[in-house]
């Protein structure tokens, strides 16, 4: 598998300066504006925008962008083409139709990714539990819980190697891998489950489910590059918005 | 002599070890969504003569949403470990984007329907069917807001039938299997799920 | 803050709510504060419960209490448990130290003192920044153990702290614990299936009985010596069965291999243990000899006499057929729970006969006659997740005997078992030694490599008979 199992940032990049509930905000503003939008002027304009994002989440080199993105490329691709050849069509050409979803699907995609690979999942935990009021018990039940997919994909080939130390291959059958991977997948879930209840044990030792108010070490804090931040995307969403309907191409999704 | 009383966990309270393994499960089961999500991108082209049939690979999405729940039988249970699993795929690189959270939320909440109608108190075979059923709804729901705003009325109502078959199926039914297997194996001892009778 | 914690126990018992055994009953138990004292006992003998009970770990709904159980003048309890990833919370090494300080409220400003004292106090020997990920499992143990003690606990216990760690891991802990309770601050009460090690750091130590009671052992007591068994005479000029020449490997997109180029050879009749460090590659030889992966650099080749009836008799283990395999190359993994199939014991062992071609009835007897000489026949029927380590680590053994292979590869065969499994596994192994088997077992065990090898490779040290 290509695609990075790791979660977080390996290091901080010029990004992950701004808080996590800064980041989060813009994306439910970009979220709820492209949800509405259709035509192929606004995403374009908000996906411009984001694009301007990539260097500040540390993904200069177009290998890299493309390493972290071909998932959400080949399915925009896919989006498109079934637009193209299949969309019963409301007027207007198909293929500027079928751009205009996959340029929407990319844009509406695209901030989770730059989240994701500029923000510590600690830092968003407690970023959540400080100015966001979400339960401490559930945001570090949470992470402690996400602390454990690397154990998960390094056993995922160990438990593969000991299928076949017992006889069972799937050669070239697509059904019997995929009975293959059932098993894997849920000899590995057995064992996650296990080891979920054995850590929330340990946390329950160290005074978790203790019912007193916790602290926080770390501590999150917002700055005003935050506010301009979510002022930024406000901006964008605005401008994007107004040139669409300006050119005549924004309409709105929900009423098809 | 019969077996002394068992309590029951401590009513609608989450415990750490509730939280903890709702959250494993999310996590867990959101790498299998994340993994899907690749495969089922791969298998467009085989759905290309008609792509609602698409719809069929639903159900594998949503086994968290009737899963949790069955497991800890606690309120929230399916919308939590929705959410968990959504995130997950989402940081993976899920081609949904962050839009998958927003699914994960709605089909978290429409499972939890199902079970919120027997108050938290029945956790068999109907509310697990009803489970995968009514979230499937509010996905297929949301795929034509999202996706195929332009398909037919025709259409639509293939794809909603698909989908909702598909997670009754693989959701409802495969998740209630999915949470007996966990049971048979031991690994759900600290739950209610695993049948609370002295051994 | 309050002192060390004085214990005491008065006919104590403990039942779970899903079991109708007795975990623990009749304990009667009295530690003074600061004294270090170790619980020993046989397998279910209760001594996780009663751990769990004195760290307040068993509330009303996990089962009934019986006795009396008090903890006086602790200010808090320390636990440490068997696995490490089980209990790290957090990504960085001092986020970790400082999560149960946050659980109690601590003010931040004070947290971070603390923590870098614990740190200390344990020999922790990085920054607070450190990825745990990055650590070895010794090293994780004692950021665990420095976590249970940041809060300044006035009771610590330990619950099999060493059983997953290697000896040197197994080591780091235990210098960590001296150092951190030289001025006897708090209460120590230690669990662990390696009580020679921990004898010397022990004040007292107090045997839990499987029916119930204590037996508290006199100064200067020693557990029996293990019994060994009788060693066989070993083949001189055995055929080679699997031979790794050159054979290396290199991880897809690492830089430094996982195994250093070696050569090995298993010649039928002769066992060899595969020692060494941690990290020099022993469990990644084990699957390149047991063709479960194929060496990035050099070969691995199979003799005639193992590729007799082969489809394809040219080609490298690694690409034969699982069913082909099965036959002639069996594996045990570390963690038994990795190769369990099926829902049934009885099925987990008829699955390898069927896989490799045989009959449903030989299939079947194969599986009776195992289940007979291994005493698991009792348990036929249960679900092979749900059996007690020792008893999986049986069936792992059994299941890759069921096939009849002429070469046993075993990963840590004896890792984390008490010493009656310990004693029932070494025993198990002599008898496989027969029928010109090669056996390749990987240990950290040196009594494991005394009881049984005929030769030693210590990977990261030049190839030596013994």
């Amino acid at each position: 598998m290509s695609a990075p199992l790791t979660l977080g940032a390996a290091r901080p990049v010029r990004l992950s300066a701004v808080n996590p509930v800064a980041q989060l905000t813009a994306i439910v503003v970009v979220t709820v504006v492209l949800l509405v939008s259709g035509g192929l002027v606004t995403p374009l304009l908000v996906l411009a925008a984001e694009l301007t994002l990539l260097p500040a989440a540390g993904l200069t080199s177009p290998a890299d962008v493309l390493r972290r993105t071909w998932p959400l490329l080949l399915s925009a691709a896919s989006v498109a083409w079934v637009n193209v050849a299949f969309g019963a069509g409301t007027g207007g050409d198909p293929w500027l139709g079928g751009l205009a979803l996959a340029v929407r699907v990319v844009a509406l995609a695209l901030p989770g990714l730059l989240l994701a690979v500029s923000t510590d999942p600690v830092r968003l935990a407690d970023a959540l539990t400080v100015h966001w009021r979400v339960s401490t018990r559930f945001a570090y039940g949470a992470l402690a819980a996400l602390r454990l997919v690397p154990l998960l994909a390094a056993e995922f080939e160990t438990i593969r190697l000991a299928r076949r130390a017992r006889g069972v291959d799937a050669g070239r059958n697509p059904v019997a891998a995929v009975r293959l991977a059932a098993g894997t997948g849920f000899t590995l879930l057995v064992g996650a489950v296990r080891r979920g209840s054995r850590l929330a044990t340990a946390m329950d030792a160290r005074g978790f489910g203790s019912g007193l108010a916790r602290s926080n070490a770390r501590g999150s804090r917002l700055r005003a590059a935050d506010a301009w931040f979510v002022a930024a995307s406000v901006a964008v969403c605005t401008v994007a918005l107004t040139v669409g309907v300006l050119t005549g191409s924004w309409h709105v999704v929900f009423a098809g | 002599m019969a077996d002394p009383a068992v309590r029951p966990s401590a009513g609608t309270r989450w415990r750490t070890v509730d939280i903890v393994v709702t959250a494993v499960l999310g996590v867990a089961l959101g790498v299998v969504f994340w993994a899907w999500s690749l495969l089922s991108n791969a298998l467009t082209p085989a759905f290309a003569g008609f792509p609602p049939s698409q719809a069929v690979l639903y159900g594998v999405w949503l086994i968290a949403a009737v899963v949790a729940p069955l497991v800890v039988r606690k309120p929230g249970a399916a919308l939590f470990a929705e959410l968990i699993g959504a995130t997950v795929e989402a940081l993976l690189g899920s081609h949904f984007g962050t839009l998958v959270i927003l699914y994960g939320l709605l089909q978290g909440a429409a499972a939890e329907v199902a079970f919120a109608l027997f108050r938290y108190r029945r956790f068999g075979w109907l509310q697990a069917l009803l489970a995968g059923a009514l979230s499937g709804v509010a996905a297929a729901v949301l795929d034509f807001l999202n996706y195929y705003p332009d398909w037919t009325a025709g259409w639509k109502t293939t794809y909603l039938l698909l989908v909702v078959a598909s997670t009754t199926v693989i959701a409802g039914a495969g998740g209630m299997l999915l949470t007996r297997a966990l049971a048979a194996s031991g690994a759900l001892s600290s739950f209610g799920a695993a049948g609370r009778t002295r051994v | 803050m309050a002192g060390p914690a004085a214990v005491r126990l008065t006919g104590w018992g403990f039942r779970y709510a899903t079991r109708k055994a007795w975990a623990a009953r009749d304990v009667d138990l009295r530690v003074g504060p600061g004294e270090r004292v170790l619980l020993t006992g046989a397998s279910g003998a209760g001594k996780s419960t009663l751990l769990r009970a004195l760290g307040g770990l068993l509330p009303l709904e996990t089962g009934d209490a019986e006795g009396e159980l008090t903890v006086t003048g602790s200010s808090g309890t320390g636990i440490v448990f068997q696995d490490p990833d089980a209990q790290l919370v957090m990504s960085r090494a001092g986020d970790d130290v400082a999560f149960g300080l946050e659980n109690t409220g601590t003010p931040p400003a004070q947290i971070w003192p603390a923590v870098d004292a614990a740190l200390a106090a344990v020999g922790f020997p990085y920054g607070r920044d450190r990825p745990t990920a990055a650590l070895s499992g010794g090293q994780k143990q004692r950021l665990v153990l420095a976590g249970a003690l940041a809060g300044g606990p006035g009771l610590l216990l330990l619950d099999e702290p060493t059983a997953q760690l290697d000896p040197p891991g197994g080591d780091l802990v235990r210098q960590a614990v001296v150092s951190a309770l030289a001025d006897r601050r708090a209460t120590l009460v230690v669990v662990d299936h390696d009580v020679a090690a921990w004898l010397p750091l022990v004040d007292r130590v107090v045997e839990l009985l499987p029916g119930g009671g204590t037996v508290e052992h006199p100064p200067g007591w020693r557990p029996v010596p293990l019994r060994l068994p009788v060693r066989r005479p070993a083949r001189a000029d055995g055929p080679p069965l699997v031979t790794a020449v050159a054979a290396g490997f290199t991880h897809r997109g690492s830089t430094s291999p996982a195994l250093a180029p070696v050569d090995v050879v298993l010649p039928a009749g002769r066992t060899l243990a595969v020692t060494g460090p941690n990290g020099t590659g022993k469990s990644t030889l084990a699957l390149l000899l047991a063709g479960l992966r194929a060496p990035t650099t050099g070969r691995v080749v199979a003799g005639p006499a193992l590729t007799a009836g082969l489809r394809r008799p040219d080609r490298e283990p690694a690409r034969w057929r699982a069913a082909e395999l099965v036959t002639r190359i069996g594996t045990v993994f570390q963690d038994p729970e990795h190769q369990f199939l099926t829902g049934r014991v009885r099925d987990e062992l008829s699955l390898g006969p069927l896989r490799a071609g045989s009959g449903d009835a030989d299939a079947r007897r194969r599986a009776e006659e195992l289940m007979d000489r291994l005493g698991l026949a009792a348990l036929a029927e249960a679900n092979p997740f749900t059996l007690s380590g020792g008893q999986q680590r049986r069936l792992s053994v059994a299941t890759a005997l069921a096939t009849r292979p002429s070469v046993l590869v075993l990963d840590e065969p004896t890792f984390g078992q008490d010493r009656e499994t310990w004693a029932e596994l070494v025993a198990l192994l002599a008898e496989q030694q027969d029928d010109d088997r090669a056996l390749c077992l990987v240990t950290h065990d040196p009594v494991v490599v005394a009881a049984l090898a005929d030769d030693e490779l210590a990977l990261g040290a030049p190839v030596g008979a013994r």
